[in-house]
């Protein structure tokens, strides 16, 4: 019975991502250098709340949700709405610097997840509304000691 | 000896039992199968399947929000997870069967009792629980007959949390809207004869300390055909204190103002939102049926300060005409095994050294 409902839900997913998915970045955005193939991934850093750095890489254009994902990292309880704007499960804090290289503001929906999250800062984004850039090359961000699922009904 | 106790220990498996498949138990049993590679969990459920409330208490016209059904699936598909549903703690299966069974026994089984008002009148008929209300929109079995009529203009929702606002804008939403969601058929007919017109969200305190959060305010501010609209003279004051609070208060109360300000005022407009602060019910009014008319409310003043101001009541009253009521001023939780260390006043389990 249920098996129906996740394929509803799913539906639903890739529907609301269409909606909700910023544009993505300009493609001149920055300083253009000449990469090859390999160096099209763009290297992150997630500093977690023990200190511990993973460098991980993503493609251009992939939010950093998307890059969690892809690369199998275990941050409890992160992404549990999928991308859809209504969790703040993927809250990540960022430099000063790096929030205001983002093309995208956040909008008042992400404004709204934003401030259900713990720790919430001054450049707090959820992560999956960070699009990468070529950019944002060796970007680290912060991801907070807990997660606040405030998702309420 | 001390090899022996090494070994015992290194070929320990613990066995799990998680009792109730809601959110609170699929993300114990992730933290458990991550934390203690030889575990195995078993989950029991009283109803046939999984997922508690967020198959059975998250709105219909929220289907994002149950995404995370997904990740609980794969926690589910875990060879080291087994689920048993249809198994009732304390009717089918007692808590001192569970304790003899597994290493360890988590109760995840929720808070499944509305609280009560104790005011007069509460038993009157179109008093509804508003956990009842959501349970029977959702197609909780237990709900599915749920006995209440919208054959009436006006509504008063008792309570300013989200399960409120959900009530809220399921009686106000455009039935189109709710057709295209997983709401039952039995609530979609109904709401499709309601006759309300107007929904009364009542709160004890103020607008500065509401507990429904922004996103679910600001859905209803973008509901079609419906405006919100404040007692504007309950908003005096609000601005000049919004200044001082932290962020997220501060946008809330930035909204309820823009809101509140006429010229955000909606055209073609045939249904009124309408939250009203610092009154307290007192009495249900019945007509002779025993069906509610309407509900008697003291008015309250605040005192304290600006981050812990209490309601307190004065010798005004007012009465509002409604229809129907619903009560959502929160939940409570249950012993269901008379072996369960339980606290009848605040309804919690106490806490003792190991057991959490």
């Amino acid at each position: 019975m249920y098996r129906n409902i996740i394929k509803v839900s799913r539906g639903n997913v890739s529907h609301i991502r269409r909606i909700f998915s910023p544009s993505p970045p300009p493609s001149h955005f920055g300083l253009r250098r000449n990469y090859s193939n390999k160096t099209d991934q763009i290297k992150v850093t997630f500093k977690k709340h023990n200190g511990e750095l993973i460098t991980v890489s993503g493609k251009e254009g992939d939010s950093l949700l998307d890059v969690i994902v892809n690369n199998n990292l275990d941050f409890d309880g992160f992404g549990a709405c999928e991308g859809t704007l209504t969790c703040s499960t993927c809250h990540v804090i960022l430099k000063q610097e790096d929030y205001d290289k983002l093309p995208n503001r956040p909008t008042d929906e992400e404004l709204d997840m934003l401030d259900l999250a713990y720790d919430l800062t001054d450049t707090s984004r959820l992560g999956c509304q960070v699009v990468l850039s070529k950019d944002l090359e060796g970007l680290t961000v912060q991801v907070p000691a807990t997660v606040n699922d405030a998702r309420s009904s | 000896m001390m090899k022996r106790v090494y070994s015992t220990i290194s070929q320990l498996k613990p066995n799990v039992c998680i009792v109730g498949s809601g959110p609170a138990g699929f993300y114990c049993a992730q933290q458990i199968l991550k934390l203690l590679p030889q575990s195995t969990v078993d989950i029991y459920e009283k109803l046939p399947v999984p997922f508690g409330l967020v198959r059975y208490g998250v709105a219909p016209d929220h289907p994002e929000v149950k995404n995370v059904i997904n990740t609980f699936t794969k926690t589910g598909d875990n060879p080291r997870v087994n689920f048993y549903g249809n198994i009732c703690l304390g009717q089918d299966i007692s808590l001192g069967d569970l304790t003899n069974a597994y290493h360890a026994v988590v109760l995840t089984y929720g808070a499944d009792n509305d609280k009560k008002l104790n005011i007069p009148g509460e038993d009157g008929k179109n008093i509804i629980s508003a956990r009842s209300f959501v349970g029977w929109y959702n197609g909780l079995p237990e709900d599915a007959s749920l006995d209440l009529s919208l054959d009436c203009e006006e509504a008063t929702i008792l309570g300013q949390g989200n399960v409120a606002m959900d009530v809220a804008r399921i009686l106000l939403s455009p039935v189109d809207q709710l057709k295209s969601t997983d709401i039952t058929e039995h609530s979609l007919e109904k709401l499709s004869t309601s006759r309300i017109k107007s929904v009364n969200l009542v709160g004890r305190r103020g607008a500065l300390q509401v507990a429904f959060t922004i996103k679910e305010f600001r859905e209803m501010t973008k509901l079609p055909h419906v405006q919100t609209v404040f007692r504007n003279e309950q908003l005096c004051g609000v601005h000049e204190a919004s200044a001082t609070l932290a962020r997220p208060r501060k946008r809330l109360t930035e909204l309820i103002l823009k809101t509140s300000n006429p010229d955000e005022s909606k055209s073609n407009c045939s249904k009124y939102f309408r939250p009203i602060f610092l009154r307290s019910p007192t009495e249900f009014k019945l007509n002779d049926n025993g069906a509610i008319t309407g509900i008697n409310f003291a008015v309250n003043r605040l005192e304290g300060p600006l981050d812990n101001q209490q309601a307190l009541v004065t010798e005004d009253t007012e009465l509002i005409p409604s229809g129907i009521a619903f009560r959502s001023i929160g939940y409570q939780s249950r012993c269901v095994d008379s072996d369960i260390p339980f606290n009848e006043k605040s309804c919690t389990v106490i806490p003792k050294e190991g057991e959490f």
